[in-house]
């Protein structure tokens, strides 16, 4: 066990936790979808972090290079980011929809306009 | 570089920020060799993104309500939780960089031997997402298309509801 070669995981953990953190503490829904990028590029980190290799260089082939770092994991993460941006548009769209029924985009008020609505009947 | 995002998590009030944060991770994918994530994070992450949020400030509102308390304990203990369970699943991966971690042994090297001569391309990235994975890019297309209908769904009800 190398500990002090762990440390990529435990950036990425931190990282990853703050953005966790955000989401399920902060009221703001605009703030949680940042949370939520957050936690996202963090994931993006852990995956091209384990794709790294010592002395390797960018996965294009030239020659006089013997060691390249992994591809595949790049490859997976492209698509990843594409489908996050795609989230991201969603519930940003989803927040300005909120924002026009409920006039607030703060989680605690529209819960409390909610209540009130079913106490109303 | 690390450092610097760690120094940010504290401060992401704005909008501004993540974007910053997106830039700031773009240069980490290029010190970790992944300069083709690195440059679609600069212009997705980094661009796209900041520019919906604005938008979606511009929409709505630009200011968080004032909370009384900044830390919350419930869920501070979760993340903690989390993040220790996660600290101590680490033990078992393999160092960073490590060329002998079995990420690197299974069918990566038959793609940087065979690929190049296959398709004649020699970016790995490239060539491994239209040669090898061609119909995976089309689903990630569909997704980008069923995403951008959806926006538009939304959209266009606010505006008709606004209309009203």
């Amino acid at each position: 066990m190398d500990i002090p070669g762990l440390y990529n995981y435990w950036i990425v953990i931190v990282l990853m936790m703050t953005g966790f953190y955000i989401v399920i503490a902060r009221g703001n829904l605009i703030k949680k979808i940042v949370g939520l990028n957050i936690f996202q590029t963090s994931v993006f980190i852990l995956y091209i972090s384990m794709g790294k290799v010592d002395g390797g260089t960018a996965p294009i082939i030239a020659e006089g290079v013997e060691r390249y770092s992994n591809p595949l994991p790049h490859v997976l993460i492209l698509t990843a980011i594409v489908v996050g941006i795609a989230t991201t548009a969603l519930g940003l769209a989803l927040i300005v929809r909120i924002r026009a029924a409920y006039g607030t985009i703060e989680e605690d008020e529209i819960h409390a306009q909610n209540t009130m609505k079913d106490a109303d009947g | 570089m690390a450092l610097g995002i760690l120094h940010m998590r504290n401060l992401f009030a704005v909008v501004m920020l993540s974007g910053i944060y997106s830039l700031i991770s773009a240069g980490l994918f290029v010190t970790m060799d992944a300069v083709d994530v690195a440059f679609t994070e600069a212009a997705v992450g980094g661009g796209i993104a900041t520019v919906l949020m604005l938008g979606t400030l511009a929409l709505t509102t630009t200011r968080e309500k004032f909370v009384k308390s900044d830390l919350q304990i419930v869920p501070l203990v979760i993340v903690i939780a989390t993040g220790a369970l996660l600290i101590y699943a680490t033990f078992d991966m393999p160092s960073f960089g490590d060329p002998a971690a079995p990420i690197h042994h299974h069918v990566v090297p038959r793609y940087i031997e065979e690929g190049p001569v296959r398709t004649g391309i020699p970016n790995v990235v490239t060539f491994v997402l239209a040669s090898y994975r061609g119909y995976d890019t089309m689903g990630e297309l569909t997704v980008i298309f069923t995403a951008g209908v959806g926006v538009m769904l939304l959209l266009a009800l606010a505006g008709r509801r606004r209309d009203d």
